[in-house]
């Protein structure tokens, strides 16, 4: 057996206790599934899988939103491409192109900037979903298009930040996270301290993880030494790409553009400080500001659609009734199993049975 | 939605620069990295270059890569994540 993954049984039976690890970040959830890693991993430790995946996260009244935005005349909805499926109350971005709105899927925000030069004469909204990982691209992007007079771009703000959910789980309980596989690429642009309280206040040990398999092996191994020898800090197993500062030109331009605000969450809240809004100096760009006064459909998500416990880790999509029978990746019930990323699409790709 | 294959920076034009992944090549801004050169190995997220890896990082990233086929020999080998 490989001499990691041996480490791993010899400190889990050292630790004496079952454990579950939360892999806060989406790309984690499917690096897991898809490598088999799950499998590889003693019975009693658990991988559950976090709010991590943006969109699964945003919640309906966002997605409404921007429906009838795509709805509006003479306007282009920009998006990267797994917004397009997730139902608002009624339909979705995807029916709504079907029937004649404009609704691009781009690769990045600098693509609809493009978009934008291109088309003088329609407006042209980035729907912005994502972590502090995607924030400083749009950041820039919105920068930008002020400093080269773009005057047709704005941005529908659905930006959400990490550290904030991570805290709001775990003092909400009642589910005990034994540790955090903190999310690479969020961390590249924060740096590891800002997990520094979950683990001084909340005493919940925090390692933030690479995404190759071997790297989420490392950092269990090095949550499991924590747990073991009874202390909770902050450790980095990515330290190709994270240092505990972070990177700060990206920072820098997040702050610039954007302010915190509370943000609602699909099946956990309203998190206050954990949403971004656009600064003031920026409000030409600010499709929420732009568009105040549509008409949006009242929030109804399906009563079925256990996504919000899944997201939080108290409940697995086996618990959804829905689950592989009315909700599948081509008729999505809930955003979970929409997103590549989603818990749901991840379960449903990789062990559509219990135990599989 | 985190792509974590270096790619290699080709081309410097101001703020914006070519890159290459595995062969496939696309224009990225890379002011939010410091000092970015020609050579450079980079973390692109959608559009924007966020951190730059070291040789020895590669070098890493390699090593990992070639544990985890010798765990799972019929493991699939290593896509770009979604
Ligand atoms: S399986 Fe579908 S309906 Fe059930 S929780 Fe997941 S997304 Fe919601």
């Amino acid at each position: 057996m490989n001499k990691r993954i041996e480490q791993v049984y010899a400190l889990f039976a050292e630790a004496k206790q079952p454990l579950k690890f939360m892999e806060v970040c989406g790309t984690h959830t499917m690096a897991a599934f898809r490598s088999g890693l799950r499998s590889l991993l003693p019975e009693r430790l658990s991988l559950i899988s976090g709010p991590g995946c943006p969109v699964c996260v945003t919640a309906n009244d966002s997605i409404n939103k921007a429906i009838a935005i795509a709805g509006c005349p003479d306007t282009i909805v920009a998006t990267f491409g797994d917004m397009i499926k997730v139902p608002g109350s009624t339909t979705s971005l995807e029916r709504v192109r079907a029937q004649g709105g404009h609704v691009h899927v781009v690769y990045s925000p600098l693509d609809a900037l493009d978009l934008a030069r291109k088309n003088p004469d329609k407006r042209v909204v980035f729907l912005g979903v994502g972590f502090e990982t995607t924030v400083p691209g749009v950041a820039w992007t919105i920068k930008n298009s002020a400093e080269t007079g773009v005057a047709n771009f704005s941005v529908l703000c659905m930006h959400k930040t990490m550290p904030a959910a991570m805290a709001a789980l775990v003092s909400a309980g009642p589910i005990d996270i034994n540790g955090f596989l903190c999310p690479g690429h969020v961390s590249v642009v924060i740096g590891s301290n800002a997990y520094a309280f979950l683990a001084e206040k909340h005493k919940v040990p925090c390692v933030v993880a690479g995404f190759e398999p071997m790297d989420m092996v490392g950092a269990i191994e090095m949550l499991l030494r924590q747990i073991v020898e009874g202390r909770s800090s902050v450790e980095i197993e990515y330290s190709r790409s994270v240092t505990p500062e972070g990177n700060l030109a990206a920072q820098r331009i997040i702050q610039e553009v954007f302010e915190p605000c509370d943000a609602m969450w699909r099946g956990v809240g309203r998190i206050p400080g954990s949403g971004l809004k656009i600064r003031r100096e920026y409000a030409a760009f600010d499709a929420e500001l732009i568009f105040s006064d549509i008409a949006i459909e009242s929030d109804d998500e399906n009563p079925a659609c256990i996504c919000g416990k899944i997201l939080r880790g108290v409940k697995t999509p086996y618990d959804c009734a829905l689950f592989a029978r009315q909700c599948t990746p081509s008729e999505p019930v809930g955003a979970c199993m929409v997103s590549s990323e989603g818990t749901c699409a991840a379960y449903y790709a990789y062990a559509k049975k219990r135990g599989a | 939605m985190c792509l974590a294959v270096p790619a290699k920076i080709v081309s410097i034009d101001g703020e914006k620069a070519i890159i290459d992944t595995e062969g496939i090549r696309r224009e990225v801004v890379v002011s939010l990295i410091p000092d970015p050169k020609v050579g450079d190995h980079v973390i692109v997220h959608a559009g924007f270059a966020i951190q730059k890896w070291s040789e020895a990082d590669v070098a890493e990233f390699n090593g990992l890569m070639d544990e985890m086929r010798s765990v799972e020999p019929g493991a699939p080998g290593h896509g770009p994540h979604e």
